[in-house]
């Protein structure tokens, strides 16, 4: 089955984002298919790569990057919602002006359209949130 | 690109968190990919929809107008728990009058809440492809 899988929390918080791994990586073992892992709302918060979490805690951006470089997954970090936090690529920062950036690698900033073609093509859309 | 029976499901109060504003981003961005979208109004989610909201005193933007233009992306089903408004001591009367234009009945301006009680509302939801829960 193909799935496309909707993060609307920010990690650490709430357990939404380590649900969804879970799910992401019981699904591939079983054979199915990610069409696109979407991030929304605080999930944007996933994406980037300055978080340092203490060393007895489970690193959950790299738990992404890590599934992205050995799955190829999409994982999509909405551009609306990550300007409000930002959470920024070069690009995005060259054209804001600002002197940063922090996504994380396997991660790209783009469109709402995303989500809604991933409900479009996957046959199933999950939805991990409060 | 095929067309599927979306269901964006509000849960929220329109305010306190982000959930209810971002939520209707996704909405209005679905319209444009031509799918046939629904919304769900439960819990304190049908606060979204009251009538006569100011939010000047907390600094946050009144969103509430955007819900009048859905009928005009050709979102004009809007499904209201009645358990969920008579929980919160509220009634039709207390949310915004959300209409659209029927393009199959001479453009006659019609209600776009549906008033559902839960288990029309379960009927409702098993009919859906995609259903989003914010």
């Amino acid at each position: 089955m193909k799935y496309t899988i909707l993060v609307n929390e920010g990690p650490y918080q709430h357990q939404a984002a380590d649900s969804a791994i879970q799910f992401v990586r019981a699904a591939l073992e079983k054979g199915h298919e990610i069409f696109r892992v979407f991030f929304y709302h605080d999930g944007v918060n996933n994406g980037t790569r300055l978080t340092v979490p203490p060393a007895d805690d489970r690193l959950i951006q790299k738990a992404w990057t890590e599934l992205a470089e050995k799955h190829g997954l999409d994982l999509v970090i909405c551009i609306a919602a990550a300007q409000r936090r930002g959470i920024m690529d070069a690009d995005e920062a060259k054209r804001q002006g600002l002197d940063a950036n922090n996504i994380a690698p396997g991660f790209r900033i783009s469109g709402l359209g995303q989500l809604v073609e991933g409900g479009i093509q996957a046959d199933r859309l999950v939805v991990f949130g409060d | 690109m095929s067309t599927k029976n979306f269901l964006f499901v509000n849960r929220k109060a329109p305010y306190g968190t982000v959930y209810a504003l971002e939520s209707l981003e996704v909405v209005l961005i679905s319209a444009a990919f031509e799918q046939n979208v629904s919304l769900a109004f439960i819990d304190d989610g049908v606060y979204q929809i009251t009538k006569g909201q100011n939010s000047k005193g907390i600094g946050m933007k009144n969103f509430s107008p955007t819900f009048r233009a859905l009928g005009d992306y050709d979102i004009t089903k809007l499904y209201v728990s009645t358990e969920s408004l008579a929980e919160r001591g509220l009634t039709v009367d207390d949310l915004m009058e959300l209409t659209y234009e029927d393009a199959d009945d001479d453009y006659a301006e019609k209600p776009s809440i549906i008033l559902v009680n839960r288990e029309e509302m379960a009927a409702m939801m098993a009919e859906q492809e995609v259903i989003l829960s914010f």
